[in-house]
């Protein structure tokens, strides 16, 4: 694609004698940064009482259990004991397994589309990645129910065990809905967003970075590792990480094939549970204040996560662009 | 300019319109709450629209918490539950709310097991497993009862409902009965710290789990069961007798359960030999006093026809009816209704 070559004007600075000379109406540009400062302060302002409201709806589990409330493991709507770890616990692993199996298959797919497949492969494989995304959750759950589950119990858990069980993560017993269900699932539904993030950065590449790649003689292998996947590094780390946000709060498919049993266990065959999905379960039914108080204390912890999660990332992403500067200097 | 002209006819047509419809405007009776019962309810309001059309019902199966507090909130005209409400909440409402019992239902268990022979249990196996401490499905505790049948050396895969839900507390309310160790390690709500199994969401998370997992055993609604096709077990009730779980053995419980004059009852593990012990009602929650006069006069006559002409659709939708002697009790309580 070409991209628009008009002269450039800095930003936010004012322009040259001859336009000013002109003193077009300001107040249409006035009213523009108004309209779209107001629209983004509402975003700020709806998270602000999405923070507000769960943190008021929490405060008497927050006031009785405190903070072992996230180092806790017990959960006990009879006794009215309830403990957030085993969630915390679920909600990123499962997520991290997603994005380990999602990630590379993700890149690679975009990686393909842009770089190497066919013309007239490229727009069919992109309708399929997209119609994935169209799949309605509680779909896909039932798919990994009735058919993913029983194939991954029957043929590639036995054989995992059989090479990998004498690490904790592959051993025990099989039952089929485990944490890695949980985590595939999720890995399913968070490959189109990061495919089509990544083909779109990579597309964005200009084609100058190719070319010099094979002037200097680099094979295709080499050029699209140099010149294109290393170039769009930090767009590819923002599609990892719209990934991940996505990925900590799947909450239906994920429901029905994690085994929902809050506990910690190393082994990903064990069943387990997540934030998200312990509150799709019980909130209807939640009768008592304080059973119904320590729900809304799982949505805030989620909550806190997600933002922890994001504020890490961008961290991540500051560190790796300095390192890629100062790479470009030497 | 002509189009105003035109433009004034349209306005006062539409507003003719407007008149005739809030003229002949329903009376809209909202509720909200149990999704065990929504399939019999939304047939009720259907069939009753034949006979008062003046009123229309708006139903939301939002689960039992939210229908109790929903009519808490008096936000809706009357809720509904699987389990019944707790004084504490009951306490909290803003005026006596009363339980009006509609139709039962059982929970049964159902297995994965080779060719699915029919199986017997009694309360101390059902609680033994679902406390994790009957491990195999050849223990000799399960081939006492079943004698005759070939139980393989296999483990037992524990499957129960991950969300909160009334069948949830029917099953655990049956178990803290009939065992103590489970009364004092579980106890009985809509969901529980569950010792043992894996967690599916719903009837059809239990049952698709039990189903694809060769050893499972877990609970479901009867109805749920029999639509599909499910193997289920027999239950040894209180009398010492085994009992299938039928529409009818379910209505013998509700019979022979001891139910007190707020109607607030539990009928799991009924006396009579002809119970089949785990089993419950739901209810209908409706403010003793009304505030709107109208309306309530509507939804009086509504649960009128509910207990006397409701009740036999109950059994064409795999729902057991209240027996009579219950449902005439109902009919006196919903006279006491005021306006």
């Amino acid at each position: 694609m070409e991209v628009a070559t008009a002269p450039a004007i800095p930003r936010g600075q004012p322009l040259s004698a001859a336009a000013a000379m002109k003193q077009p109406s300001r107040l249409g540009d006035k009213a523009f940064e108004w309209l779209t400062l107001a629209m983004a302060l509402t975003v700020v302002l709806l998270i602000i009482l999405i923070g507000w409201q769960l943190w008021n709806g929490s405060q008497l589990a927050v006031k009785k259990f405190g903070f072992h409330f996230l180092t806790t493991s017990t959960w006990d709507p009879v006794a009215e004991e309830f403990g957030a770890l085993p969630f915390i616990y679920g909600t990123l692993v499962s997520s991290l397994i997603a994005l380990l199996i999602a990630v590379p298959l993700g890149i690679a797919t975009a990686a393909y589309l842009t770089e190497l497949a066919p013309l007239w492969i490229r727009q069919p494989l992109i309708s399929l990645i997209e119609m994935l995304a169209a799949i309605p959750s509680v779909i896909l759950g039932l798919w990994g129910i009735f058919v993913m589950i029983p194939w991954l119990r029957d043929y590639p858990f036995p054989w995992l065990q059989r090479f990998f069980g004498w690490t904790p993560f592959f051993s025990g017993s099989i039952y089929g809905p485990c944490m890695l269900a949980g985590g595939i699932i999720i890995a399913v539904m968070i490959l189109p967003i990061i495919t089509s993030v990544s083909r779109e950065i990579l597309r964005s590449v200009p084609d100058l970075q190719r070319e010099a790649a094979y002037g200097l003689g680099a094979t295709r292998w080499e050029a699209t590792r140099i010149a294109v996947l290393s170039y769009a590094k930090k767009g590819l780390f923002g599609a990892v990480i719209l990934g991940l946000g996505r990925a900590l709060g799947e909450t239906m498919a994920v429901t029905m094939v994690i085994g929902n049993t809050p506990q910690i266990a190393l082994s990903l065959f064990q069943p387990g549970y997540t934030l998200a999905s312990v509150l799709a379960n019980e909130f209807t039914e939640a009768t008592t204040e304080m059973y119904l108080q320590s729900l809304f204390a799982i949505g805030l912890v989620l909550f806190g996560i997600t933002i922890l999660v994001n504020l890490l990332a961008q961290l991540l992403l500051r560190t790796i662009a300095v390192k890629s500067g100062t790479r470009a200097v030497q | 300019m002509k189009c105003p002209k035109f433009a004034h006819q349209i306005l006062a047509t539409a507003l003719l319109a407007g008149i005739s419809v809030t003229a002949s405007a329903q009376m809209m009776i909202t509720g909200a709450g149990a999704t065990f019962p929504y399939p019999i309810y939304s047939k009720w309001f259907d069939e009753y629209a034949k006979v008062d059309p003046s009123v229309r019902f708006n139903y939301q199966s939002i689960g039992s918490g939210g229908g109790q507090k929903q009519i808490m909130a008096q936000t809706v005209d009357f809720g509904a539950s699987d389990g019944p409400m707790s004084d504490e909440n009951l306490g909290k409402a803003p005026g006596k709310i009363l339980h009006i019992p509609t139709v039962a239902g059982a929970v049964v268990l159902t297995y994965n097991l080779p060719g699915n022979p029919s199986l017997r249990l009694d309360g101390d196996t059902i609680a033994g497993i679902f406390l994790g401490q009957i491990k195999k499905w050849n223990d000799p505790k399960l081939a006492a009862l079943n004698p005759g049948v070939t139980l393989p050396d296999k483990d037992i895969v524990v499957v129960h409902r991950s969300d909160g839900s009334g069948t949830t507390y029917i099953f655990t309310d049956y178990l803290s009965k009939v065992s103590g160790e489970w009364k004092q390690k579980a106890g009985t709500n809509t969901s529980v710290n569950w010792p043992t199994g894996i967690g599916g969401k719903g009837n059809e998370g239990v049952s698709g789990q039990v189903k694809q997992t060769p050893g499972a055993i877990g609970y479901v609604e009867l109805i749920y069961a029999i639509q599909n096709k499910m193997p289920f077990a027999e239950v040894k009730n209180s009398a010492g007798e085994f009992v299938k779980p039928t529409i009818d053995s379910v209505t013998a419980a509700i019979a022979t359960a001891n139910i007190p004059d707020d109607f607030r009852f539990s009928m799991t593990n009924a006396p009579g030999k002809d119970s089949y012990p785990i089993a419950g009602a739901t209810w209908l929650l409706v403010y003793e006093q009304q505030k709107d006069a109208a309306k309530g006069k509507k939804l009086v006559e509504f649960l009128k026809w509910a207990a006397k002409d409701g009740e036999k659709m109950a059994k064409d939708l795999d729902y057991a009816p209240l027996p009579e002697t219950v449902q005439e009790r109902v009919l006196k309580r919903i006279d006491e209704i005021k306006m």
